[in-house]
């Protein structure tokens, strides 16, 4: 009886679509970024305080670790691997106006558990990765079923630069700059049958060269799954390379998919096979805890998860120890370009 | 070689190094902050670093007991509380991490995060009962208790020490990665075992 007073006093909550703003660009409040003065001096007096506790001789000896360790300058190549330019993307959403996150961290800090679940296990192990020779399977409900060979796919379209947000589910986020084409290059080249609804990325799954295969924090081999619309999205990026170079291994070389919009963990590493199906794949995610994946899984600051909040994300690199945590987008700020996609459907239901 | 080690922790420079060890992870974590040390993530450093130096020195505090009677070394038990007052400093400092770093001190945030995660409900009632040993830790206050019921107080430790791992392991539950845990989990179930043989009894 006390609840029903409640819900009748409150209007009931619109669902999650229906509550989106409309521009898909929300800003944070200016009055909430730290002023960069501000997190320098919090930076200066953490270094007297590391000066006076280790010594100063320590301190200058850290002072240099430091400078190793930064951002490698505009142009050059940060990884030293093979260069792979991009023309700048010109399509809406395909250069998002933030600072880029560093190769060091975007390099270093990362999630691919077929190395191991720590975030620093990747750049540590993917070493033994091998990606050549490269072959992808295209496969299933299409036309024109084909074996591509590494080359052929880097060729298959000129490539671009796309400076996309990615969110993790964990409520971490960076700003990386890509290099591929949109899926549905490929897509249109495999010339898809009408009975063809969603898409199945398979990644590697080589217990010889990926220590966490052999563990059982998965099952294996890795599987994501877009609908047909969504890979379609010219958003929807088949990725190669970032930062102007190929893709290092622990960043899922020699080819992954990026989409923008989703958590991190729907962007598939290392592909070897796309699957064309009539039903709803099952990702590995999602057969592992489905309750707490679903299969959209789309970033969104209104359906936390079940185990913790959604609304906002650290921003990996953002002024170091002391940055405030930055709000969420809807649709990680792609809401304008992808929006439509999801017309009609209750997010948090599908979620 | 046991007289050397006695003689060792004799000497009237063992506490003052006792200290400095036991600062020594804040030294390191306020260094690397202000150096950009600690990686991408500094603030999840930083809260898992004070977490771990937490479960480290609780470990080391429990083992003072079982090693100064199975190795003949009485001089250990002085450092005892030493290392219990920096398992509670370094929980503190965790504590106090996240929800500077994390949460940014918003009470709305915390009581929303708690009650989304429970392992951090598990974490902090650890804290809470960690809070009144750390503050009966001065000799004045077993006088003021009476030996017996303040040894009865600190027996609340195994429950500290039983939140803890918990704590730790269901934060672990979500990557279904266990092992650290159950080295932490391994080392307290040892030390436990070994005072409840020598409760019942047996050598």
């Amino acid at each position: 009886m006390p609840r029903n007073v409640l819900r009748k006093q409150h209007p009931m909550r619109p669902n999650a679509y229906t509550a989106f703003s409309d521009s898909g660009f929300t800003h944070p409040v200016s009055s909430e970024i730290t002023p960069q003065s501000v997190y320098l001096q919090r930076r200066d007096w953490l270094k007297q305080l590391a000066a006076g506790a280790a010594g100063v001789s320590m301190a200058a000896w850290a002072g240099r670790e430091a400078m190793a360790q930064g951002a490698a300058p505009a142009g050059a190549r940060p990884g030293k691997l093979a260069p792979l330019a991009g023309a700048p993307s010109r399509i809406s959403g395909g250069s998002v106006m933030e600072k880029i996150t560093s190769y060091t961290d975007a390099s270093t800090y990362n999630n691919y558990y077929e190395f191991g679940t720590d975030k620093a296990d990747p750049a540590q192990y993917a070493h033994t990765l091998q990606t050549k020779p490269w072959t992808v399977e295209v496969e299933g409900l299409v036309k024109k079923p084909t074996r591509f060979d590494l080359d052929d796919l880097l060729k298959l379209s000129p490539m671009e630069e796309r400076i996309y947000r990615l969110r993790c589910v964990e409520g971490w986020s960076m700003v990386i700059p890509w290099v591929g084409y949109s899926l549905a290059e490929l897509i249109k080249r495999v010339e898809p049958l009408g009975s063809a609804k969603y898409i199945e990325f398979h990644t590697l799954a080589d217990p010889k060269t990926m220590p966490g295969v052999r563990s059982r924090v998965l099952d294996w081999p890795y599987v994501e799954g877009l609908r047909l619309d969504e890979a379609m999205h010219p958003l929807t990026l088949l990725s190669f390379g970032m930062y102007g170079e190929v893709l290092p291994n622990q960043n899922g070389a020699p080819v992954r998919l990026v989409v923008p919009w989703k958590y991190g963990f729907k962007s598939a590493k290392s592909l070897v096979k796309i699957r064309f199906v009539d039903k709803q794949p099952v990702n590995s995610w999602g057969r592992s805890a489905p309750q707490e994946y679903g299969f959209y899984s789309n970033v969104n600051p209104l359906v936390d998860h079940p185990r913790w909040s959604q609304a906002a994300e650290r921003r990996i690199g953002e002024d170091g120890l002391f940055a405030k945590k930055r709000k969420t987008l809807m649709l990680n700020g792609y809401e304008a370009q992808v929006g439509q996609l999801y017309a009609g459907m209750d997010l948090k239901k599908f979620f | 070689m046991n007289l050397f080690v006695r003689s060792a922790l004799r000497h009237r420079s063992a506490k003052p190094i006792a200290w400095l060890v036991g600062l020594l992870p804040l030294v390191w974590l306020v260094w690397g902050a202000a150096y950009d040390a600690l990686g991408a993530n500094p603030a999840e450093y930083v809260i898992r670093a004070t977490g771990d130096w937490t479960l480290r020195l609780l470990c080391l505090t429990l083992a003072i007991t079982p090693l100064r009677v199975s190795l003949g070394l009485p001089e250990l038990a002085k450092f005892r509380r030493l290392f219990g007052l920096f398992t509670y400093f370094y929980v503190v400092l965790h504590l106090l991490c996240y929800s500077w770093l994390d949460m940014g001190f918003e009470l709305e945030d915390i009581a929303h995060d708690i009650a989304k995660r429970p392992f951090i409900w598990v974490g902090f009632s650890a804290f809470v009962l960690l809070t009144p040993l750390a503050a009966t830790s001065f000799n004045a206050a077993i006088r003021w208790l009476g030996a017996k019921r303040w040894q009865h107080l600190h027996k609340a430790v195994y429950g500290v020490a039983a939140l803890a791992v918990l704590h730790f392991f269901w934060m672990r539950a979500g990557k279904n990665n266990f092992a650290e845990v159950a080295v932490y989990g391994g080392v307290l179930a040892v030390l436990l075992g070994w005072r409840m043989r020598r409760a019942m009894g047996r050598p």
